[in-house]
């Protein structure tokens, strides 16, 4: 389980988390929702490490996220970023093994590359594009590399962070299909960002929207559509009337 | 007022420049602590050398052979106002072993290996590389800054010395085809006048301004901005800051070496 115990962050003047609090159980696939510079990335990335909190607690299995063995710790995660995120001077089954290439998991080569190809068959890449760089690839088949990437040491916990940004309807809705499928498959708890609606349906059990650097509205993906908040019920129907204002 | 205002902005900027000094420390720190601290990446490491040092080679070549040789020329005709000329193969000796081999090349590696080392990490920065190497439980200070910084204070020394011995052979080639020297006698009196602590010094000075270019490459690229904007502001920084050191850590190992 994952609990954010009113977690505030700023830079400099703004403040992006003003007390967030929310409890992702285990084995269940949360989506976060929430305008552009809501602080979903911030929300996410503090779980991470990648940013500290200034206050509040994030606690994974009752552990404090920010104390004990990092290592141990990030080993436990999987995270699929936005722009993919792979590494240009590694090749495809490089960058999927990269765990299994060095530290704690470290496998023989012969078996993270069969490892890193299996995966690629998993998110429905072939294994000739196992020697290719990132760069030879277009964007839809970087994001499966990644998502490869992100599950090759079968994780406990997996990020998506807007999984679907910048792909084609079809191709976010294979991504989405993908996530659901995997996510189900491994038992993995899940964490999404995300303001794509068709990807929140897709990919939740439950669902929290982010405004104003708290969570707004949080429940199951059923219920969202009959949640009665006016904020969420704005952002479902993409409306400029309502209470979040929009800039025009 | 106006006086109040510039006593503010001399302060602030005293400030960023402490601050900054500071920071750079801390990042030396920490790169020095995980060049001994395990994990250590082997592949990385051979990557940093063949790029630094194998990649390098031409162009410290070509500055070096033509430094070498404008300097013969420069000794020659400045030494001919006093009937000097026979100095020309000691001073071009001394000249480029002590002081322009190593600075032309930790410039030259400002130029090629600092940029290209910046522009590299910022653009990982910029693009959630660094962020997805701690996701996928790696140091990014010791699965990049370390290896670089370690491969460029082992293998710039080595292109010192190599830039040492071309710059010789292009005063060599001058004195000898344009002015006249005996090629057997000029060999005799470079050999005979340079002295061990004149290459040791060359080979340190090499060295520390490797672990300068690479350190600040490091230092600028992990730091930077967002966007194209923050990824050509940490290349320009980078080469700038390194070029500067560069030539302040020179004048202070000179001083160290030969001041007295």
């Amino acid at each position: 389980m994952i609990t954010f115990d009113n977690v505030h962050k700023s830079f400099g003047p703004k403040r992006v988390l003003r007390g967030v609090n929310l409890e992702i159980a285990k084995g269940t696939s949360m989506v976060i929702i929430g305008g552009s510079g809501t602080g979903k990335s911030v929300t996410l990335k503090s779980v991470l490490g990648l940013i500290t909190p200034d206050n509040g607690t994030i606690l994974v299995d009752g552990k404090d996220a920010t104390k004990g063995d990092r290592d141990a710790f990030l080993a436990r995660f999987g995270m699929l970023f936005q722009g993919g995120a792979l590494f240009d001077s590694l090749t495809v089954w490089q960058n999927v093994a990269f765990r299994l290439l060095r530290g704690a998991l470290k496998r023989p080569k012969a078996e993270a590359r069969e490892i890193a190809i299996e995966k690629l068959r998993r998110v429905g890449l072939t294994p000739d594009v196992a020697d290719l760089f990132p760069s030879e690839l277009s964007g839809g088949m970087q994001k499966r590399v990644s998502l490869a990437r992100a599950i090759a040491a079968e994780p406990e916990i997996i990020f998506f962070d807007e999984p679907t940004t910048g792909l084609d309807p079809i191709m976010s809705g294979v991504i989405n299909d993908l996530i659901r499928e995997i996510v189900v498959e491994m038992g993995a708890t899940a964490m999404t960002i995300t303001h794509d609606m068709t990807s929140v349906r897709a990919i939740a059990d439950n669902v929290a929207m982010l405004h104003d650097g708290v969570i707004q509205w949080t429940g199951p993906v059923g219920q969202m559509d009959s949640s009665g908040d006016p904020y969420l019920a704005q952002f479902i129907s993409g409306s400029a009337e309502g209470p979040i204002e929009a800039v025009r | 007022m106006v006086i109040t205002r510039g006593l503010a902005a001399v302060g602030r900027s005293s400030l960023a420049t402490l601050s900054s000094i500071g920071e750079v420390a801390l990042f030396l720190f920490s790169t020095l602590s995980h060049m001994v601290r395990p994990p250590f990446y082997g592949r990385e490491f051979a990557m940093a050398l063949f790029n630094i040092g194998w990649l390098s080679l031409p162009v410290v070549g070509m500055t070096a052979i033509f430094t070498g040789g404008a300097l013969a020329l420069q000794i020659y005709d400045g030494s001919s106002r006093f009937s000097a000329e026979a100095v020309v193969p000691q001073i071009v000796a001394i000249g480029m072993v002590r002081e322009l081999g190593p600075v032309l090349v930790g410039l030259m590696v400002a130029a090629r290996v600092t940029s290209s080392i910046a522009a590299e990490i910022a653009t990982m920065k910029v693009t959630e590389q660094i962020d997805a190497l701690v996701t996928l439980s790696t140091n990014p200070m010791k699965y990049l800054t370390a290896p670089r910084v370690l491969a460029a204070i082992i293998v710039v020394p080595v292109l010192v010395g190599i830039g040492d011995i071309i710059g010789i052979y292009g005063g060599f080639l001058v004195a000898t085809g344009q002015l006249g020297f005996n090629p057997a006698t000029y060999v005799r009196n470079t050999a005979d006048f340079l002295q061990a602590a004149d290459i040791i010094s060359s080979l340190i000075k090499g060295s520390v301004f490797g672990g300068i270019a690479a350190l600040m490459g490091c230092y600028f690229g992990m730091n930077s901005g967002r966007g194209a904007q923050g990824v050509g502001r940490a290349t320009k920084g980078s080469v700038q800051a390194a070029a500067v050191l560069i030539l302040a850590a020179n004048f202070l190992l000179t001083s160290l070496f030969f001041g007295s």
